[in-house]
């Protein structure tokens, strides 16, 4: 039983670590500069890896829909099979996992070795918020950029679907186009993309968590990347159930 | 509270444990403006421990620690923000932000607390790189600089707020002996013309006897022996003797 009890006290210092994001983000100073630079890491240099992901996916995706709807004859519903898929599920839950894995690790990987070289303790000496200065730019980033990479997911998708489609089928753009959004609603594509905010948030948190807290030196580095990724991982599928649920309470039409 | 205005840092029957690890057991001593205290004592004895709390980095279990006439145990953020701004604190390893230049790690106390301009900054930054002898080398991040070169950009990043009392923790440690003495040598410029108080954990003992108004012995957690280094150099305690000797 002793592993619940930890599991417990995991979840609630987690817990109480988010939730002192939550109230210090808004207030000042604003850590405008560190958020500029983390946007840049967390959005940018993630921008090849989902862009490249989505649009392999996407191909994939297409062939292995296509063998299947030959079968019965409904290969003109692949563009539209493809556009919900990956709107409102493949590319949230992907891009989500992608930033977990190359983001989580980073943040959990700095921050711990921010801790293990006292660098930490260096910007409380200089009365520097440590917290508002490393953790929360760090949470707003993920917050802010995972939306926008799952757009760039969800599209990129679409482009490889397409490309695969055009080489099996020759089919005009602007018909696959047609066909994608057919079936596709506003309230499809808004709610996901927006639930990767929350995705940010747990990875933020999460990653900052493990690497803002370890006290295990050189040796915790290694333990708060792999946590970080783990955890968050987790948290995200997790999330994504719970929230898919808030979403069919929200938007009754999309359950459907 | 602190009558004597002269005294910079005082501890007040302190105690701190890790578990069932005594790290500091009763230990009260004091240090005033314009004095070099260093404190000397096996690995593990509570020497970094007291650094940390005199900037409040760590609070101790019981007693008070006193820094220019503020106790900072039990202090609120604001008002310790305020206190920190007259300590200044060069880590073991320097710990520059690995992030930032060398420039960047100076000027971040500076335009966060202070209202100078970026003219002024530049100014200052460009002083204090020289004293430590780093003027050309701003625009290198930390990665690009040698150990004793760390050394003395966390020495430049501690005093560029010009804080009364320095704090360095193991400030010769890695550094062969010509470049230890260099370091001691700024801090002693730093305590003769600035009248900074200075408390300096190490190992060396030729650098104590050089800087050293007092010399603190931490055994075990306990204060061993406290004096000048003559004093220290005849205690009863053997720890005591053989540190300040050998």
């Amino acid at each position: 039983m002793r592993w619940v009890s930890r599991l417990f006290e995991f979840v609630g210092k987690v817990g109480l670590f988010s939730l002192r994001v939550l109230i210090d983000w808004p207030k000042p100073p604003f850590e405008f500069a560190q958020l500029s630079r983390q946007l840049a890491e967390v959005g940018n240099k993630s921008l090849v890896l989902v862009v490249v992901s989505g649009f392999a996916l996407g191909a994939v995706m297409t062939l292995h829909t296509r063998s299947t709807l030959v079968t019965f004859g409904a290969t003109a519903m692949i563009p539209a099979v493809q556009a919900v898929s990956f709107f409102v599920e493949i590319g949230p839950l992907v891009a989500g996992l992608l930033l977990a894995g190359r983001v989580g690790s980073g943040i959990g990987a700095v921050l711990a070795n921010m801790r293990a070289s006292e660098q930490i303790d260096a910007i409380e000496s200089l009365s520097i918020d440590s917290f508002k200065f490393l953790v929360v730019p760090r949470v707003l980033a993920c917050v802010v950029a995972l939306p926008f990479l799952t757009l760039f997911m969800d599209f990129a998708g679409l482009l490889g679907g397409f490309l695969s489609e055009e080489l099996s089928s020759h089919i005009a753009p602007a018909l696959y186009l047609n066909h994608a959004f057919d079936y596709l609603q506003w309230s499809n594509f808004i709610a996901p993309t927006l639930k990767t905010a929350v995705f940010g948030f747990i990875i933020g948190s999460v990653s900052s968590y493990f690497g803002y807290t370890t006290d295990k030196g050189a040796q915790g580095v290694g333990e708060a990347a792999t946590n970080s990724v783990v955890v968050s991982s987790l948290l995200i599928i997790v999330a994504d159930v719970l929230l898919i649920k808030c979403i069919f309470f929200l938007f009754p039409d999309t359950a459907i | 509270m602190i009558a004597n205005p002269s005294i910079a840092v005082e501890f007040k029957r302190v105690m701190k444990s890790f578990g069932a690890k005594h790290v500091l057991s009763d230990v009260s001593f004091q240090i005033d403006h314009g004095q070099a205290l260093c404190l000397l004592g096996r690995s593990g004895t509570g020497k970094s421990v007291t650094l940390k709390m005199i900037m409040a980095l760590m609070r101790p279990d019981s007693g008070e620690v006193w820094v220019d006439q503020d106790n900072v145990v039990g202090m609120g953020e604001h008002r310790l923000s305020i206190v920190r701004k007259k300590l200044g604190y060069l880590f073991q390893d320097a710990a520059l932000f690995d992030s930032l230049s060398l420039y960047e790690n100076l000027a971040l106390p500076l335009s966060r607390l202070t209202r100078k301009s970026k003219d002024e900054i530049d100014d200052i930054i460009r002083r204090v790189l020289t004293d430590v002898g780093l003027g050309t080398d701003g625009a290198k991040y930390p990665s690009a600089l040698s150990g004793g070169m760390k050394k003395r950009a966390g020495l430049a990043r501690a005093l560029v707020l010009e804080p009364k009392i320095l704090l360095a923790d193991e400030p010769s440690s890695g550094l062969d002996r010509i470049t230890a003495s260099e370091i001691d040598e700024l801090l002693l410029r730093r305590k003769t013309e600035h009248g900074t108080a200075l408390i300096i954990v190490t190992h060396d003992v030729h650098g104590a006897r050089r800087v050293a108004d007092k010399v603190a012995v931490l055994d075990k957690g306990n204060l061993v022996a406290f004096g000048s280094v003559e004093e220290v150099s005849q205690s009863d305690n053997g720890v005591a003797r053989r540190l300040i000797t050998e």
